[in-house]
């Protein structure tokens, strides 16, 4: 950070919602890969996932916020093993 | 109208407080703070303050809803003493970090082990570089005086200020008050901090975010600076304060017949009467002693204590708190620093007295003012070897 103190008399306090810019999918080192053929949409995932990174719409899930995933694999393990739509694979991996 | 009353110390915060009628009280307080907050949560339960009074489980989840109501917005008040300031001691440093204006009462009060419900400034002493401004007040008008200037300064240094009074000697001690008219506190300190935060506005904003090695230190520097600022607000408070109430106070330290003084005493908080007698018996000895009452600890008023002392060929520190570094109390260790490097310094006798409510007699006093002041560190009144012998 390139802020003098002098520009800081107001503490630390920041605009609210910053973490949607500060990019955590780097830290990943296995991704999900979603399979959308094979998904029920029971939003299982969506709901477990610790950084919002199941991208939703209309109730159905769309796909994947990789910029935000931290690779946790939490999706993959909530999700119906008849469904079994989420793989997680290394990272770099085609 | 003024009204003359007689209360204690703890009464007299508690009323403080009820004129001064903050948004949000947090408190789990201990003895002898309890009166305080139990006085003002009376006055909450009768319906004459609007409060939203908070009764946690602990200090250290009292001064945790502080900061959170602090952070929105609120005047925010509390208070505590003693073991109950040592488990605040983690989330002092969030208050002042975050720059949040929160007003405590410290009654005074020494820690264990072993176990004393008795005064002295051990507790205040350990939070003494937690970023909070510290002042210390003389007498029960002081301790009230104080607590409604304490809100004026917190809110425009936007730092944490603690007002603190000598357990029992200042809390329960029934002392006469002249008490400013509700309306005169209201126009003093308005409704609302002027520039408070505003987690709960319409916009939303981050309060405490982590800042890592890239920016911690600038924050740091930044709290440094606001701190180095507060006698200015200090001095502009003080105006306010004489203009709304015509009372003088002194902002930084009370200095009374140094100009001339070969013996210059230096003391915190409630003892300075006892030293500013023992003073004018030195005068009628014809030894010429003064006086430095030092009224705000943090930030440390160093050039007002070099211009009050620098005549002066002994200083002696009176404090009733220890370091235990073998340099003697805090106070002393700082009259010190503060007085380091000028032409022909007075020498320093560092007196650590009345730890754990121990009485400091007149003729302990008269003794010292008498004796061959030897530099270093005396515990006065301590039985066992002594460093002074009595007159």
């Amino acid at each position: 950070m390139a802020t003098d103190w002098q520009a800081l008399d107001r503490g630390p306090v920041i605009p609210g919602g910053s973490s949607v810019a500060y990019r955590t999918g780097d830290w990943r080192q296995e991704r999900p890969v979603l399979d959308l053929q094979r998904c029920v949409h029971c939003m299982l995932c969506w709901l477990y996932c610790p950084d919002s990174a199941i991208r939703t719409a209309g109730g159905r899930v769309v796909d994947i916020d990789y910029d935000h995933c931290k690779g946790c694999g939490v999706c993959a393990a909530v999700c119906p093993p008849r469904a079994n739509a989420i793989r997680m694979v290394p990272e770099g991996a085609p | 109208m003024t009204r003359r009353m007689g209360l204690t110390g703890n009464e007299a915060v508690a009323l403080a407080w009820k004129q001064l009628r903050p948004h949000v009280v947090a408190a789990y307080p201990i003895t002898p703070a309890t009166q305080i907050v139990e006085r003002f949560s009376e006055y909450v339960a009768h319906g004459e303050v609007d409060t939203e009074f908070v009764p946690v489980e602990s200090e250290h989840s009292a001064l945790s809803a502080c900061v959170g109501a602090a952070a929105a917005g609120a005047r925010v008040l509390t208070a505590t003493a003693s073991q109950g300031l040592a488990l605040m001691h983690e989330v002092l440093y969030i208050a002042s970090g975050l720059r949040l204006p929160i007003v405590m009462n410290v009654a005074n009060r020494a820690l264990s082990a072993p176990i004393n419900i008795h005064g002295d400034h051990s507790d205040t002493m350990g939070s003494r570089d937690a970023g909070w401004v510290q002042v210390y007040a003389r007498n029960v008008q002081d301790a009230y005086d104080r607590t409604l200037l304490a809100v004026w300064v917190a809110e425009r240094a936007r730092l944490p200020v603690m007002v603190c009074l000598d357990g029992f000697t200042l809390t329960h001690s029934l002392e006469p008050v002249e008490v400013y008219p509700d309306e005169a506190v209201r126009e003093f300190v308005g409704e609302a901090p002027p520039d408070g935060y505003t987690l709960l506005g319409g916009e939303p904003i981050t309060v405490g975010p982590l800042a890592l090695p890239d920016s911690y230190m600038e924050f740091r520097r930044a709290l440094a600076a606001a701190m180095e600022r507060v006698p200015r607000v200090l001095e502009e408070g003080v105006r306010a304060f004489r203009q709304h109430f015509g009372r003088d106070l002194p902002p930084l330290v009370e200095a009374k017949g140094t100009e001339d003084a070969d013996v210059a005493l230096v003391i915190l908080g409630s003892y300075a009467d006892s030293a500013e007698q023992a003073a004018l018996r030195g005068r009628v000895r014809g030894q010429r002693a003064g006086l430095v009452r030092v009224v705000t600890f943090r930030p440390f008023p160093a050039a007002a204590l070099r211009e009050a002392l620098a005549g002066a060929r002994d200083v002696v520190v009176l404090e009733r708190a220890d370091t235990l570094s073998g340099l003697g109390g805090p106070l002393g260790v700082e009259v010190r620093a503060a007085l380091y490097g000028l032409p022909q310094a007075p020498r320093v006798t560092d007196v650590i007295f009345g730890l754990g409510g121990r009485e400091l007699r007149d003729a302990e006093l008269d003794a010292l003012l008498r004796s061959e002041l030897p530099g270093g560190v005396v515990y006065l009144g301590v039985e066992g070897a002594h460093v002074l012998e009595p007159a």
